[in-house]
Order: structure tokens, then C-alpha cells, then sequence
């Protein structure tokens, strides 16, 4: 407090009056700043209705001219032909296909890391490899799809001779190489808040710290890890500049990942990088498109939340 | 269990642990993926866009002669961009914080609040981009600008300043809250003059890498419209007449490093690539910067306050 207020106090305390004044005064002050932050709180749901409101609200125009049935079985996506198709599959395809990659990547690599850190480094070791790891998910996105076109694309070329320039793998495993810090340190959490004694009870049954890990941490931590792996897919699904860059800006319904495609994400960035009229249909689209990509996390999150409940261990 | 002899067992126990041994091999080399990544990384960028760094880089505009470009509008538009941003997530964010943390009740609007936030982690980037341009374009007219820009990353980091104001608020002891409470300070001169002070550092950390987040995010900026050749300069923020504050800056069209990188990658020219690795340099040089700043001070405020 500073000087000028206990002054003020010190004034104050001597006429009972002026006393209640200033109780008064400092409890409608107290209220104030209350609703004040109670208001910036509530803008966090405001974020979440904003998001949902807006999306809805801008699809509708989509989907007054496009029949949900033909968005989600129509196998062309060619919203800027002439002959007009609106099925989003080719872009799902692409989502899936490059988040399948980066998760074959990240969930092995991201776990593993877990463990080693949480079982087997010792705290020095930890205090070097965390930071790097953090720094690793601090690299800007548009960095990553630099360093899939042109420096993962080439070095898999060397072993893929057919791998076309714009391919779904490399941005793939960038994608997954992106991803690890955000799967492990999570794991890693989940696994260091498994009690001491569970694990303690596993060494003197005399087992090692692999099979300690194994089949003691990871399914008591499983609810963790399984929030591990949710974020990981959020992250994948909705990357974009990596895959706007590296896999091509072609809607192409295939599962194959040595082909290019667009995803759903890189279609939202080619269409917003062009000078279509807001209101025109193929302009609406990206909102149709966003919607879509919104959904398939909230899937997935929910899924996530419905096996974290089955598997809560409770200690 | 099928019966086994004491030298059966040997072998058994010898397999499991060189199955131990080598699961600390792979974990020891898995960990070294993120700083192999990093090496690659810096060492390609630098390698093919170390050339192009030059004074001249930098108070260059966009030109459509790789060698004459620069990055100028971008570094001033990712300046601009970030002043709006920290301004309104940082007292939002932190306010936002402190309710939770010291003034909510538990009840189902805390709860709604908490598991909101949560879940706010996991939204896609771009879907902010969205929502920014039909609420903020369309619907409040903010135009393709500064201003809107800033805005919509704030909302993007606004969840991780809340998450970090909440963790070092918590990390104050409850003593130094009494210790208050018993000399008659209020609940607010409490969290003002003894909490948030004690918490600053790790909010400040918080702040830090949240914003580094913000200086990277691209895909966002480019759906609210944001322009990938600017030669032109926003209005100056200080006038040398009266009022001598401006904010015509923040209606100005823009755009932001990590669009002048991605505008030059997608290009097909090889001269191009060159200019996108030098703007890849210096947008590394700035995340890395603000994150190892960001660790140090953790390190720093960790070692300093022993309760």
C-alpha cells in the first residue's frame, strides 16, 4: 500500500462519519472491480460462441445452395470450376491422410520420450532435453512447410524416386515431428502423477523399468496419455501452413500419402489468398469447410473424453 | 506359470534386462529427434538464406526482383501487429486469471468457464481466422486490418496468458493472502499489492511464450485477409503536431513476416526460396529468442523466491 493511503486511513479513522463513507465507498469499489474481472473471465465463453456462431451463421448461405447429402457423398470437390462439385471427402481424405502420418510418427516417438524422461534421465538430463523439446513447438509453422518442401521432400526422394514434389508424407512426418513435444510432454506429466508407491511396488516385485513402464505407468496414466493423443490429433488436423506448402493445393480423394492433395485447412488458405466476393458460394464454402474441420476435433475430443472416463484411475 | 529352473531364470532375468538397456538407447536417441530437427532446421535456413541478410534486406519492400526484396513492411506489420495483441490479451488474459483463480465461486459457471478454456486449446488456428472474419470483417466492419489482425491472434492466445496467470497465482501460498486479510486489506488490495506482484514472473514468462506463438501464427492472418505484397508503409503512430498520437496505423492493410516467408516459398522461382529462408532465419532468431528469454526467467524467478 502506499504511503498516501494509510495517510488517508489514518484521517479517516478519527470522524465515525466519514468512517462509513469511506467503507462504503471502498466496498463499491471492491464490486466494481469484481464484475470487471468477472466479465474478462466470461470472454473465454465468448470466444467458444463467437466461434460456433459465426461458423453456423456463414454456412447457412453455404448449405441454402449445397444439400448436406451432396457435401458429404459427392466425391469431387471443385467449388472454382465451372462444373461446380461440393463433396468434401477429397479434402477429408487429405486431413486424414496427413494427420494419420504425423501421428504414426509422434505418438511412438512422443511416448517413448515420456517414459525415458519420466523412468530412465536423471534430472540434468531432463533439464536439457525439456527446453529443447519446448523450443521445438515454439518453431513457426511456416517454417515447418519450408522445411518439408525443401529439405524433407528432397532427402525422401533419394529413397522414393517417384515421390512427386508436393506429396502428403513429408508434410506428414513434419507435421508429426511438430507434434511430439505437445504427445510427450503431456504423457510425461500424466506418468510423473502416478504415485511413488505403485511404482515402488513394481521394483520389489523385482521387475525392470521397462516393464515398470509398460504395464504398471501406462495404464494407470492412461487417462493422461490419452489427453496426450487427443491434443496431438487436434494439432495435426488443424495444421496448415505445412501441408498449404508441402502437399499440394489439388483436392485428390486417395489414402495414398506419396501423392498430393489439399486438406481441408489448405483449402481455407487457397481460397482466402484469392479475390472472391464475400457472399458468393465458393467464398462461403471455407466456412462450410471450417465447420467440418471443428467437428472432426470436437469428435474426437469428445471420444477422447468418453475413454479418459472408462480408464480414470482414482488414487 | 510353467515351472522354471534357477538357470532358466538367469537367461529370463538377463533377457529383461537387455531389454531395459536397450529401451534407454532408443529413449535416450528419440529425445534427440527435437534437437537433430532444430540443427537441420537452422543450419538449412541458414546455409540458404545467410547471403540475403543485409541491411538492405531490411529496409526493402517487396519487389517482384528477388534480389531487391525485402522484408520492411512485414517486420513493422508483425511489430503493429503484436503491440495490438499484447494489449488486449495481456489485461484480459490476466484479469481473466485472477477471477478464476481468487475470486470464482464453485459453481457451474466456473466449471462451464474452466472445461471452456480447456477446450479452447485444442481449436484449430485457422478456425479463429474464420470466426475473426465473420465477426470482425463482416459483421463489425474492422476492414482488413492492423487492428483486426491483432485482434484475432489475442483471442488466439488468450487461453495460454489465462492458463499461465492461473498457475502462478497458485503458486503464491495462502499465507501471504491471510498475512493480508489480518492487517484489513481488502480482497483486492490483497490479489494488487501481495498476490499478483509475487506471480508477476510467471505470468511475464507466460505472456512471453504466448506471444511467440502469436509471431509465428500465419494461417489465421491469412484468412482475415491479410495482403502478401505491401509497399507502402502504415501512418506513424506519433504525430509532431497535437494531439501527437495517431490511430490511423491501425485501419492500415498489412502484412506480417511468417505471409512475406510464405508468399516467397510458394513462389516457383529458386531466388525466392533464398528470401524465404533468410525471413525463416530472423523468424527463428525472433521465436527462439523470446522462448529461451522466457525459460531464463522461469530459471530466474525459480531460484529467486524461496517461501
Amino acid at each position: 500500500m502506499s504511503q498516501s493511503n494509510y495517510a488517508e486511513i489514518g484521517q479517516v479513522t478519527t470522524r465515525p462519519q466519514e468512517l462509513a463513507a469511506h467503507r462504503t465507498k471502498r466496498r463499491v469499489r471492491e464490486r466494481l472491480i469484481e464484475g470487471l474481472l468477472f466479465f474478462s473471465a466470461l470472454s473465454s465463453i465468448g470466444i467458444t460462441a463467437g466461434i460456433v456462431g459465426i461458423l453456423l451463421y456463414e454456412s447457412l448461405v453455404f448449405f441454402e445452395h449445397v444439400s448436406v447429402v451432396d457435401f458429404l457423398t459427392d466425391t469431387q470437390w471443385t467449388v472454382l470450376f465451372a462444373d461446380a462439385h461440393y463433396g468434401i471427402m477429397p479434402l477429408v481424405a487429405g486431413t486424414v491422410v496427413t494427420s494419420a502420418v504425423a501421428l504414426v510418427v509422434a505418438l511412438p516417438v512422443g511416448t517413448i520420450i515420456a517414459i525415458y524422461l519420466s523412468e530412465y534421465a536423471n534430472s540434468k538430463l531432463r533439464e536439457m532435453i525439456k527446453p529443447v523439446l519446448e523450443m521445438l513447438s515454439a518453431v513457426p509453422t511456416v517454417v515447418f512447410g519450408y522445411f518439408a518442401l525443401l529439405f524433407v521432400t528432397p532427402l525422401l526422394q533419394r529413397f522414393l524416386p517417384n515421390l512427386p514434389g508436393f506429396n502428403m508424407l513429408s508434410a506428414g512426418i513434419v507435421i508429426g515431428i511438430m507434434i511430439i513435444p505437445y504427445v510427450s510432454s503431456l504423457s510425461e506429466d500424466a506418468m510423473k502423477a502416478v504415485p511413488v508407491q505403485i511404482r515402488e511396488g513394481s521394483y520389489a516385485m523385482g521387475a525392470t523399468r521397462l516393464q515398470t513402464a509398460l504395464r504398471v505407468l501406462i495404464p494407470s496414466a492412461f487417462s493422461g496419455i490419452a489427453s496426450a493423443y487427443v491434443l496431438g490429433f487436434s494439432r495435426a488436423v488443424g495444421e496448415t501452413m505445412i501441408v498449404a506448402i508441402a502437399a499440394g493445393q489439388q483436392p485428390n480423394l486417395t489414402l495414398n500419402p506419396m501423392e498430393g492433395a489439399a486438406t481441408i485447412t489448405a483449402y481455407i488458405v487457397q481460397v482466402s489468398l484469392g479475390d472472391l466476393p464475400h457472399g458468393s458460394i465458393a467464398y462461403q464454402s471455407i466456412f462450410a469447410a471450417g465447420l467440418t474441420l471443428l467437428l472432426m476435433t470436437l469428435a474426437f475430443n469428445i471420444g477422447g473424453y468418453l475413454l479418459r472416463k472408462k480408464f480414470r484411475e482414482i488414487y | 506359470m510353467k515351472m522354471t529352473g534357477p538357470r532358466d531364470l538367469a537367461t529370463r532375468v538377463a533377457r529383461r534386462k537387455l531389454y531395459d538397456g536397450v529401451f534407454g538407447i532408443l529413449g535416450l536417441l528419440a529425445t534427440f529427434i527435437g534437437l537433430i530437427t532444430l540443427t537441420a532446421l537452422i543450419l538449412d535456413l541458414a546455409t540458404a538464406g545467410g547471403s540475403r541478410l543485409s541491411w538492405q534486406f531490411f529496409t526493402s519492400f517487396p519487389s517482384r526482383f528477388p534480389s531487391q526484396a525485402g522484408i520492411l513492411s512485414a517486420w513493422v506489420g508483425t511489430a503493429l501487429v503484436m503491440l495490438v495483441t499484447a494489449l488486449t490479451a495481456v489485461p484480459i488474459g490476466v484479469a481473466a486469471g485472477v477471477y478464476l483463480e481468487e475470486y470464482a465461486r464453485k459453481n457451474w459457471l466456473t466449471v462451464l468457464i474452466e472445461i471452456n478454456i480447456a477446450n479452447l486449446a485444442g481449436v484449430p488456428s485457422i478456425v479463429y481466422g474464420l470466426m475473426a472474419l465473420g465477426l470482425f470483417v463482416y459483421q463489425l466492419r474492422l476492414g482488413h486490418s492492423i487492428l483486426t489482425a491483432g485482434l484475432t491472434l489475442a483471442l488466439l492466445i488468450l487461453p495460454i496468458v489465462i492458463v499461465a496467470t492461473r498457475e502462478s497465482i497458485r503458486a503464491v501460498p495462502g499465507s501471504m493472502r491471510e498475512a493480508a486479510y489480518a492487517l484489513g486489506a481488502t480482497k483486492w488490495q490483497t490479489v494488487k499489492d501481495h498476490v499478483l506482484p509475487y506471480a508477476t514472473g510467471g505470468i511475464l514468462t507466460g505472456v512471453i511464450i504466448a506471444l511467440s506463438r502469436a509471431i509465428g501464427e500465419t494461417a489465421p492472418l491469412i484468412t482475415i485477409g491479410a495482403l502478401t505484397f505491401i509497399a507502402f508503409l502504415p501512418g506513424s503512430p506519433i504525430k509532431s503536431e497535437f494531439p501527437f498520437v495517431s490511430y490511423e496505423w491501425l485501419m492500415s492493410p498489412f502484412t506480417v513476416m511468417p505471409i512475406q516467408m510464405f508468399n516467397w516459398v510458394s513462389r516457383p522461382q529458386e531466388e525466392f526460396h533464398l528470401n524465404a529462408a533468410a525471413a525463416g532465419l530472423m523468424l527463428m532468431v525472433m521465436t527462439l529468442a523470446m522462448n529461451g528469454l522466457a525459460i531464463y526467467l522461469r530459471y530466474r524467478f525459480r531460484k529467486r523466491i524461496k517461501w
